[in-house]
């Protein structure tokens, strides 16, 4: 493939090279064993060092991000898959290692129950619960079941993002390390791991989390109505994976945890990426496959199987017997041109056997992405559902986003009253007008709607065309949704510039700004 | 069923809806409304100021035609003055079908128009020239990237010989979908940084170039031309079907049925992404050979074409193997010279793109 830097001097690799006839082929690492599987481009490892190789590919990037500190509560997303089933065992098997390599942080593991997103009866799900229930019995660690229909009573304080608690540095952490290994010398070498041993097992045999029976119906009513309303499969895939980041970080906040690890492989991050890049969120890419993901601020999203690839989880899997369940997804047996995801990795699977470095070239890719705004703005409001800063500027008209939202099919010849920086706006009835230019199509849309819709960044927003009625979605979104477009009608009686709310750092009121000069001192080019 | 009314005049029935708002219109608004909103496109970016020369870099294919002719409407309400610039790459079969077309257009608008060419330009080596000596190492896509380079030069030395101020070229949206898809699939950090504005400035005594439909849909772009009953040529280049960006444009394709707005969406990402600065292109200099504006010692132009002559075409494509002029200047170690400098200065195709790569780099 006409990939960067490629050298055109070598001929096309046809594949691994078939193994000579009459020699057998030894491990690559260790040179001894029989190989049992083919990594990569053709290394073949043994059994053992197979094992090895995942494992330390697992620690090392827990190790190189220094991220989670010793004796930190860290929650689990389990969703019964390969990948986190994966995680999960390597969590497991890293606590109960000597304690010179042991891991240090104090696990709990969550699993979501999406079946009335799916469409399945309470039947099958507690058919499922019940195998889900044996599994996160086994683990060992402190269990949690959540419905997703627990959406419906989420308080609107999930939308908002808590004060951020400073990233250790490297001082920090080695800090962090050295106190806790001389907490755990002063009070003996051997009670410790039991110590630890008896703070997981104990709510084991309470079942916490366990829920008594099915979630009320009216929730499940409301939820199923919510996903049967929306046209599209991209658009309830997007509108699933919000809900369920909502409920894994209310449960991660109510038990006190502070990180959450997902399973994503480097082959899903890798279709993630490109999926994320289709669908407008170009903007928010390193925080959706980066290895952390600190856009709640209290709580961060940690990936540690960032660099496996899918093909090495399943032989991992297979081989050492990991424990996963199969439950459907929203798009299982859908065809592939249902959705962009599915669209998506189809098109990376396909590439990847004609060219077999596509998905760790596009994963190198994303290592490249920084989180930041691209022209180095300061923080301004955060999209609604996703959480990251607006990435939508209306005052800047010759963009993509500009171009969708105006209309110049006017009898009159157009004049060129849209000028941008020719003369400045007032702030009020023009913004307004503008932003309730949301939706492409002519009728206005309800005005209940648009306030959402104009506090959701454009990757939602395109999403949001696709659910005719957000009405239907859960109550705390549109209570915060309303909250803050209050705050924006009020801002100038408060003393803030409506300019700021919304994101857009210049303020073209000029002399004119309402906004106090210290608000307004953070942001660039502002006159006034 | 009847087609609805024009929801424009009110007065004609509606002859299409309009892809991206679904909005039924007559022939005669969408094309009223496709020039409001290029004119619109020009001026909130501030892209051709009043007094401008603008070259307008002319294929024959669909999407220059429909600039040139968009252009040749707005250029008295935005003040420019126009010249038309093709580039005969010397692919027999091709491009002399394309020029005849250009050479019509350009009777029937009454617009002055030069025609470069690769043999005149780069000492006889014409593509088909360059292809077959490419053939011979065994990748006849290597010949796309000369082409894309190549035609940058040409176009630049095109526009300075007719006088031209800016340089204009026609993009769409779906082009700047499938190059952002691409520069991804093939790991072009360099690029991916460099894109996603409608243009570039002009460093360092290049011309400015810009993109005036790139907000446009391609669909958007030949519904006008069919509207204005334009004459244009639309066949794909000979080279054409081993170019990478072949797969890009199939994956957009599938991309429009799931979600119509995807070639959109896709341009508003690539203007967010947000790249480390290390992964970004290197400042770039002149060329010690012919002054063109150079990330490495050598301009690319120049280093392949010394590997033309000197009968090793691969010499310069890959990882800045050029073994032949003075080393590097020493820049910043964190930023990695092989592969940025390589992306930065190396040209790659587009299938059937009539004449014209869409990359917009230097």
């Amino acid at each position: 493939m006409c990939q960067v830097g490629e050298d055109y001097g070598d001929p096309v690799p046809e594949g691994p090279p078939p193994p000579r006839p009459g020699r057998e082929l030894r491990c690559v690492k260790c040179k001894d064993g029989l190989p049992v599987v083919v990594i990569r481009a053709g290394d073949a490892f043994c059994r053992d060092c197979f094992r090895a190789f995942y494992v330390h590919k697992f620690r090392a990037v827990l190790g190189k991000n220094r991220l989670i500190f010793p004796g930190e509560k860290v929650l689990l997303a389990w969703s019964g898959g390969p990948s986190s089933s994966s995680m999960v065992w390597q969590v497991l098997e890293g606590l109960s290692r000597d304690s010179a390599k042991r891991l240090r942080f104090v696990p709990g593991v969550v699993y979501v129950d999406e079946g009335a997103a799916c469409g399945q009866s309470w039947e099958n799900r507690a058919k499922t619960l019940a195998e889900v229930k044996l599994i996160l019995r086994s683990f060992g660690f402190p269990w949690h079941i959540v419905a997703l229909e627990e959406v419906f009573t989420l308080p609107p304080s999930v939308l908002r993002c808590s004060a951020q608690e400073p990233v250790g540095t490297e001082g920090t952490y080695k800090v962090a390390v050295d106190s806790f290994l001389q907490q755990q010398h002063t009070v003996g070498s051997s009670p410790s791991p039991t110590q630890q041993e008896e703070q997981l097992s104990q709510p084991c045999t309470q079942d916490p989390q366990d829920p008594a029976g099915p979630p009320p119906a009216a929730h499940i009513e409301a939820l199923s109505r919510l996903f049967d309303s929306v046209k599209t499969l991209t658009a309830k895939e997007e509108l699933l994976q919000t809900l369920r980041g909502h409920l894994l970080l209310h449960v991660a906040r109510t038990h006190g945890y502070s990180k959450v690890m997902t399973g994503d492989s480097c082959t899903r991050l890798a279709i993630k990426l490109m999926t994320s890049l289709a669908l407008g969120r170009g903007a928010f890419l390193a925080w959706d496959t980066g290895f952390s993901d600190e856009r709640h601020g209290d709580v961060v999203v940690v990936r540690p199987m960032r660099e496996h690839t899918l093909k090495e989880v399943a032989f991992y899997n297979r081989l050492f017997a990991v424990p996963s369940i199969f439950t459907p997804a929203i798009d299982t047996k859908a065809p592939e041109k249902a959705s962009i995801h599915r669209l998506m990795e189809g098109f990376l699977l396909r590439l990847q056997a004609q060219f077999p470095s596509t998905v760790s070239t596009v994963y190198r890719t994303s290592e490249k992405l920084v989180k930041a705004p691209r022209d180095g703005c300061a923080a301004g409001p955060r999209c609604l559902l996703c959480m990251c800063s607006l990435d939508v500027d209306t005052a800047d008209s010759a963009t993509a986003f500009g171009a969708q939202t105006q209309d110049f099919s006017q009898t009159q010849p157009p004049t060129p009253l849209a000028e941008a920086g020719a003369a400045p706006m007032p702030c009020c009835s023009a913004e307004v007008g503008r932003a309730q230019k949301c939706c492409q199509s002519t009728l206005l849309c309800r005005r209940e709607d648009s306030q959402v819709i104009e506090q959701l960044c454009y990757g939602c927003r395109v999403n949001m065309k696709d659910v005719p009625s957000l009405d239907s979605l859960p109550p705390y979104i549109l209570a915060e949704a309303q909250f803050r477009s209050q705050r924006y009608e009020l801002a100038p009686m408060l003393g803030e510039c409506r300019w700021v709310l919304l994101g857009v750092c210049m303020c073209r009121a000029g002399s004119q700004c309402v906004a106090s000069p210290q608000a307004l001192a953070g942001y660039p080019g502002v006159s006034g | 069923m009847p087609a609805p009314q024009c929801s424009s005049c009110h007065a004609a029935r509606a002859a299409l809806r309009r892809p991206r708002s679904g909005q039924a219109l007559c022939g005669a608004c969408f094309c009223t409304a496709f020039e409001a909103e290029v004119l619109h496109t020009v001026q909130a970016g501030r892209l051709l100021p009043p007094g401008a020369v603008v070259a307008v870099g002319a294929s024959g294919g669909k999407d220059s035609t429909v600039l040139a002719h968009v252009l040749r409407e707005l250029a008295p309400r935005l003040g420019v003055s126009l010249r038309l610039v093709a580039v005969d790459e010397g692919i027999g079969g091709y491009r002399d079908a394309a020029l005849a077309a250009v050479r019509r257009q350009a009777a029937l608008w009454d617009l002055p128009l030069t025609v470069v060419a690769y043999a005149d330009l780069f000492g006889g080596w014409t593509m088909d020239a360059v292809a077959r000596s490419t053939a011979g190492s065994g990748r006849s896509r290597a010949c796309c990237t000369f082409c894309g380079v190549l035609r940058r030069r040409a176009l630049e030395e095109g526009a300075r010989l007719v006088g031209a101020t800016h340089i204009v070229t026609g993009h769409n949206a779906d082009d700047m979908a499938e190059t952002v898809l691409m520069n991804f699939l093939r790991g072009d950090a360099g690029r991916l940084a460099r894109g996603g504005g409608l243009g570039s400035r002009g460093e360092g005594g290049a011309l400015p170039r810009c993109r005036p439909l790139q907000l446009a849909s391609q669909k958007e772009v030949v519904l006008y031309a069919h509207f204005r009953r334009l004459d244009y040529f639309s066949e794909e280049c000979v080279y054409a079907p081993e170019a990478f960006r072949g797969h890009a444009r199939h994956l957009l394709k599938l991309l429009e049925a799931a979600r119509p707005s995807a070639a959109l969406d896709l341009v508003h990402s690539a203007e967010r992404l947000a790249l480390a600065p290390a992964a970004r292109p290197p400042p770039p200099g002149a060329c010690s050979r012919c002054g063109a504006l150079a990330s490495r010692a050598l301009c690319q132009a120049c280093a392949l074409l010394d590997g033309l002559q000197r009968g090793r075409p691969r010499l310069a494509i890959g990882k800045g193997r050029d073994e032949e002029g003075p080393p590097p200047p020493p820049r910043d170690p964190r930023s990695a010279p092989g592969p940025a400098a390589a992306a930065a200065a190396a040209g790659e195709c587009g299938a059937a793109c009539e004449g014209r790569c869409a990359q917009a780099s230097v």
